[in-house]
């Protein structure tokens, strides 16, 4: 039994563990096959293929226009996240998080959302960003180090991006859980609230104690998950045993899983869903099942952990082609209409550009004046001493 | 009129600071258009593609695939108005200020650019730090005072202030906010003496120093330095640091160890100092030492052979050079003794004496220290037990020989004071296994226990 031939192989029968160090081969092709497949329960409206196809529970009824502007809204919002991931490898940005892929879980997502209705981020929703009203250059001053974002998160109902994993939830429980208090929730002029995070972030506690005071408190609170299948590195399947939607089920909340590379079927169901959370009976999770085109950030090299052949599996399933393909099978869209949105997609790159290079460097008194709401004797101090030692350089402020 | 732009290499993750060009996608005289993937590179996170910034004209790629370059030193330049009246070659310098100084390391980073000669030339190098206001005009402020975000041609060479020279080599560790303190009172850091942490300067030490300029505050690194020698690394120090070097990280080693009962070979060596036979010869136990390893060699001649790994052969040796380490004050030397194991042992012994002397001496000649087959060395002269020997280069094996001490030992069951002597034997596993190895030691081990097994060899 210990001959040395036999240490260089494992044990043939033994069955390697879910978590063990490096997925085995087996492990690998099942992976492959589990972010390929939505499941049975995964609710579809509109198929790969461009094809329209029914639901019994979710299913909506959408115009020629509608479609269009969601088209359109996907286009433009694909191209804001390539010029940005162009100008960071360019060197005017410190990083960028990649949407590429992900664009039909969050324009569905976002144009569910009323006006009344509240978003809280992580920090890839750039089309989520894009519904509330944020244009794209506000959000690049985070990503070039200048600001903080600078829209207003009260007049936009969207706030602020939130880079640590999974916090955002707990703040968006207690914002939902305020919106009952105020006796905003009950009927159909009520309010709710989605928030956004990933699968990686399903495993954070703060994801879980968010799922237990919405659930308890009756929270108008919609969880949208967008599973793109990897958490930086590691996949969905080493992460949980069960899909994530399933999870819902133990809080005593609804979980669906949503294909969120069809914008119909994410429009459908986050609608559905905000609307069940606005007459009280929330919370509910939707789990988009996307999947992540590009890197994590632009800081990643996504070759190094995941194959190639996944990727081109998921090239298949692109959420515009689909539509593109039923706008123009219902003759709902022509040339035109497609070469002007592409026009349009080339002046906003465009715009994006002129204004990252021509942003200007924030003063340096600016890391003191957000801090405190009113004012702070001990930081006014170091303010005017830092001030001072950088007035001493010449060349003046840089 | 041509618009000559430069792309400075961009940190393309947090906080790197260099890249390696894998694969230029143009060259000189291609058109570009924004965006077009124009060169992939390497960094330490992932080989990423770099996008054009400019539509235009390539001019010139600064950095050859294969080639590491600092993040914010030009790659490329791009002609940006190539249809322009003509106008002058590319620039011998131009400033790149097109606001790529957001999100880099401090000042460090060539934020506040300065001009870079086109080429291969100095990179961004010294005169990375903006000149004070108080210091005195620098011209380099001017260039690095061009506004964004219009990329500047500037065609003077820029002249870069001579960096500061550190006396002794030493940097005194001290914070900004020291250095400005220490600046401000005129105290030299130099002359201090940190007490923080790690020799680090404190504001304590400066202002004291401006109190009491006494000559304790003197004691310094500069007086540090006055308590060190530095001697150049030459002659055989530098010969035995190379081969000491090459063998170690070539062959590898496995070294050793048995501890023997050398009391009969002690005693006989008694008898023999006073045999007509040996008189005015020096009988060392390294000469029946060196004895018993011709003699165990011929029964492992392995330990005599060298790996030629050139000729991808291993060469067997009818012969023994034998090596003896030998402390000179030149350093170590490693005379030989040709043919040994064709000598008696009264030969190897007059034989390893004169071979002493003439090391001492200095009087080795190169020749005399080239072409051996085995080495001993003779560690017990120093009172040292063992050791784990390194090869000499070209050789498989080396024994060190212990001193030999009066030790406790067990005879027929009853302990005894004996002369007790430790060997170690490193030899080349490449060429000699741990069966050969411990036969060799053990032969030799059991030579010096009982030197009447010589007979049966």
């Amino acid at each position: 039994m210990s001959s040395p031939e036999q240490w260089t192989h494992p044990e043939p029968d033994a069955a390697p563990a879910a978590t063990a160090a490096k997925p085995t081969a087996e492990q690998v092709i099942a992976g492959l096959r589990a972010t390929d497949e939505g499941g049975a329960d995964l609710v579809q409206l509109l198929t790969p293929e461009g094809e329209r196809v029914t639901h019994p529970d979710f299913d909506i009824d959408i115009s020629a226009e509608e479609l269009r502007g969601l088209y359109r809204d996907m286009v433009l919002i694909r191209r804001v996240d390539r010029e940005a991931n162009a100008l960071q490898r360019k060197g005017q940005l410190g990083i960028w998080v990649p949407l590429l892929g992900q664009e039909a879980a969050q324009i569905g997502a976002g144009r569910a959302m009323r006006p009344t209705d509240m978003a809280f981020p992580s920090y890839r929703e750039h089309g989520i960003a894009w519904t509330r009203g944020v244009h794209p250059t506000e959000l690049l001053g985070i990503f070039r180090g200048t600001d903080q974002g600078t829209w207003d998160p009260v007049e936009k109902r969207f706030h602020p991006y939130t880079i640590v994993i999974g916090n955002q939830v707990l703040n968006a429980a207690g914002y939902a859980m305020g919106q009952k208090f105020d006796g905003k929730v009950g009927d159909d002029d009520g309010e709710a609230t989605m928030v956004f995070f990933g699968d990686g972030a399903t495993s954070q506690g703060d994801v879980h104690e968010g799922f237990v005071w919405a659930a308890v408190y009756d929270a108008p609170l919609v969880f949208f998950c967008q599973n793109n299948q990897w958490a930086i590195s590691e996949p969905t399947e080493r992460q949980s045993r069960l899909p994530l939607y399933q999870r819902a089920r133990g809080y005593g909340f609804p979980g669906i899983r949503v294909d969120g590379n069809d914008v119909l079927a994410t429009l459908a169901v986050t609608r559905w869903a905000l609307d069940e959370c606005r007459h009280g009976n929330g919370p509910i999770l939707i789990e988009a099942f996307t999947y992540r085109m590009d890197a994590h950030t632009t800081s990643d090299d996504p070759t190094r952990y995941r194959l190639s052949d996944e990727l081109e599996l998921w090239k298949l399933k692109d959420p515009i082609e689909r539509v593109k393909v039923y706008l123009v099978r219902q003759q709902w869209a022509d040339q035109e209409f497609f070469a002007g949105v592409e026009a349009e997609a080339d002046e906003l790159a465009e715009n994006l550009r002129e204004f990252c290079v021509n942003m200007p460097d924030p003063p340096a008194e600016r890391i003191f004046s957000n801090v405190y709401a009113e004012g702070n004797p001990n930081l006014e101090a170091q303010r005017d001493e830092f001030l001072d030692y950088v007035s001493g350089f010449a060349g003046g402020e840089h | 009129m041509p618009q000559y732009k430069q792309f400075p290499l961009p940190d393309t993750a947090e906080g790197l600071t260099e890249a390696e060009i894998l694969t230029w996608h143009v060259k000189p005289g291609d058109t570009v258009t924004v965006n077009q993937i124009i060169v992939e590179i390497e960094t330490a996170k992932a080989a990423v593609e770099l996008p054009c910034p400019w539509a235009g004209v390539v001019t010139e790629l600064h950095a050859e695939p294969g080639q590491t370059v600092e993040v914010g030193v030009p790659i490329i330049t791009i002609d940006t108005d190539p249809g322009g009246a003509a106008a002058p070659a590319p620039a011998p310098a131009a400033a790149e200020s097109n606001g790529t100084s957001s999100g880099k390391i401090g000042e460090e980073m060539p934020g506040g650019r300065i001009a870079t000669l086109v080429g291969y030339g100095p990179k961004s190098g010294t005169a990375k730090r903006r000149a004070r206001k108080d210091s005195a005009p620098a011209p380099a402020a001017a260039v690095a005072a061009a506004p964004a975000p219009a990329p500047v041609v500037v065609p003077e060479p820029v002249a870069v202030p001579a960096p500061v020279q550190a006396p002794g080599g030493y940097v005194p560790l001290a914070k900004p906010p020291v250095r400005k303190l220490a600046k401000d009172l005129g105290v030299d850091l130099y002359a201090l003496t940190g007490s923080g942490p790690d020799g680090v300067i404190t504001r304590e030490d400066v202002e004291s120093a401006v109190s009491a300029p006494s000559p304790v505050a003197t004691q310094s690194f500069v007086d540090n330095g006055s308590r060190e020698r530095r001697v150049p690394i030459k002659g055989v120090r530098k010969a035995t640091a190379q081969a000491m070097v090459d063998s170690a990280f070539t062959a590898p080693h496995v070294t050793e160890f048995l501890t023997v009962d050398v009391t009969p070979m002690m005693e006989l060596r008694a008898r023999l100092k006073n045999h007509p036979e040996f008189r005015g010869v020096k009988l060392t136990p390294l000469a029946f030492c060196a004895k018993a390893v011709v003699l165990a060699t011929r029964r492992t001649p392995d330990v005599n052979a060298t790996w030629d790994s050139a000729a991808n052969e291993i060469v067997y040796k009818d012969y023994v050079h034998l090596g003896i380490a030998a402390a000179t004050p030149r350093g170590l030397v490693v005379p030989k003794v040709r043919d040994a194991d064709r000598m008696s042992l009264k030969e190897l012994a007059v034989a390893l004496d004169e071979l002493a002397t003439v090391a001492r001496d200095g009087k080795t000649s190169p020749a005399d220290m080239m072409n051996g087959t085995i080495t001993i060395t003779n560690v017990g002269v120093f009172g040292v037990d063992t050791g784990t020997p390194i090869l000499n280069p070209g050789e498989s094996a080396i024994l060190a020989l212990g001193a030999i001490r009066d030790m406790p030992w067990v005879v027929d069951g009853e302990i005894k004071i004996r002369k007790i002597c430790q060997l170690a034997l490193s030899f080349d596993h490449r060429v000699v296994d741990g069966q050969q190895g411990s036969q060799f030691l053990a032969d030799v081990g059991a030579l010096l226990a009982d030197p009447g097994f010589a007979m049966t060899y």
